[in-house]
């Protein structure tokens, strides 16, 4: 008799710990008891599909959505969303958040002594294609102090959330814009061990996206989890 | 070759900027036969989580997971069925309503225990937390392949408390660390 499927768990390193003390605020939110193996079952291999009415064409462009342009400097974030076997997800659901050019977010919690944009709310969402393209335009999110040590700074990240083909391909998370001084302090983005995998957070520029006269264009591929991903068995590890 | 996946970040503390829209739901009072889930999430010195979103999944009455999307025009009537995104308020609570799930079968002929898949994220969870939200009372549970792998002195932490008065409301509480921890899974 066949043992029972487990959801299998990530490579070492390339996943943050919940504990994570430089990150004042993981230390009394992060689970201390151990994580329980689970079951591989259709709760964990199926998930939301969701479909164009969520999304409108105006969402895909964040310097679109008031009577005039947000100050910044103009951006296109551009590309894949692919399962670990390098296939396109198609329709997988992405929104984005982020602070504005000086890094102010458009949130009653945010008191940074930075102007709000009226031109700006920091908000989009886009449906990739058959190609699992997505790309939406924006303005490059300013850096910002925050309180988690003394003189505290984020490096430029937008926040990302994504649906995959199934709940377990969920993923949150942050990217990063390449050459930027604070990633190397950032206890957040060096809370994933390994090099490598952070790296992948980092965007790439590609002058051949960019809009001539128009906007500059960072490119992001972003691997989830599979649907049909190779499971372990009972006594297997 | 295999790729590895992205790397989680924490939703941080702003994220209603961006995932707010999806958290529009019917009035609980006004959705027929639904059960009623009332809770707080608490950190481990037992203060409420007022950043903290909540993403549910669950089968309809016959155990089956919807592969539509929805049917409606806009928020919530677009949503698929069987999902919800719930924030917690100033307080750390959250309200839900939901028909109950059916028994979602294993695939070896048996069958799980109603129950809603539940992914927690705030500002501190560097990664989200994946756990499941059982029914009290139910006689499935004592068979449910996925609670019984839990150690029994845990389980209670996925079960809801039943109002007497009341068998449709029902009240959980998700504690992210500390006594009475509840039981979040390895992904």
């Amino acid at each position: 008799m066949a043992g029972k499927i487990y959801v299998a768990t990530p490579e070492a390193g390339t996943q943050p710990e919940f504990h994570h003390p430089p990150y004042a605020s993981s230390v009394a939110r992060s689970p201390r008891q151990p994580l329980i193996p689970l079951l591989h079952t259709a709760s964990e291999r199926t998930g939301p599909v969701f479909g164009h009415r969520i999304v409108r064409p105006s969402d895909s462009d964040l310097t679109a959505q008031h009577a005039r342009e947000p100050i910044g400097e103009r951006i296109l974030v551009d590309g894949r969303v692919l399962d670990e076997d390098g296939r396109p997800v198609r329709g997988a659901l992405v929104e984005v958040w982020q602070a504005n050019a000086a890094g102010r977010y458009r949130h009653r919690v945010d008191q940074h002594h930075a102007p709000l944009d009226p031109n700006f709310t920091g908000a989009g969402r886009v449906l990739t294609d058959d190609d699992g393209h997505y790309c939406f335009r924006s303005i490059k999110p300013g850096a910002y102090p925050w309180r988690n040590h003394p003189n505290a700074w984020r490096p430029a990240h937008i926040h990302f959330s994504l649906f995959g083909s199934g709940i377990l391909s969920r993923l949150v998370t942050q990217m990063y814009f390449p050459g930027d001084p604070l990633q190397a302090i950032d206890p957040i983005l060096n809370s994933i061990p390994d090099e490598r995998a952070r790296k992948r957070l980092i965007s790439r520029f590609d002058i051949e996206r960019t809009e001539p006269e128009f906007a500059l264009a960072y490119c992001w591929d972003i691997v989830l989890r599979g649907r049909d991903e190779t499971p372990f068995e009972e006594g297997s590890r | 070759m295999r790729e590895t996946c992205a790397g989680s970040q924490t939703v941080g503390p702003f994220f209603s900027i961006g995932l707010e829209y999806l958290c529009a739901q019917p009035d609980p009072a006004t959705v027929a036969g639904a059960i009623i889930v009332r809770g707080r999430v608490l950190d481990g010195e037992k203060q409420p989580v007022p950043d903290a979103l909540l993403e549910l999944w669950y089968a309809d009455g016959d155990g089956h997971y919807s592969d539509q999307t929805g049917e409606g025009a806009s928020v919530p009537q677009c949503l698929p069925r069987g999902f919800a995104r719930i924030a917690t308020d100033a307080e750390g609570r959250f309200c839900l309503g939901l028909q109950k799930p059916g028994r979602v079968e294993m695939g070896d002929g048996g069958k799980q225990a109603p129950h809603v898949v539940v992914l927690v994220f705030a500002r501190g969870l560097l990664r989200h937390l994946i756990t499941r939200m059982y029914f009290p009372g139910d006689r499935a549970n004592e068979e449910d392949p996925v609670l019984q792998s839990i150690p029994a002195r845990r389980r209670a932490t996925l079960i809801p408390k039943q109002d007497p008065a009341n068998p449709s409301s029902l009240e959980w509480d998700i504690r992210l660390q500390g006594e009475e921890e509840t039981v979040f899974f390895a992904w």
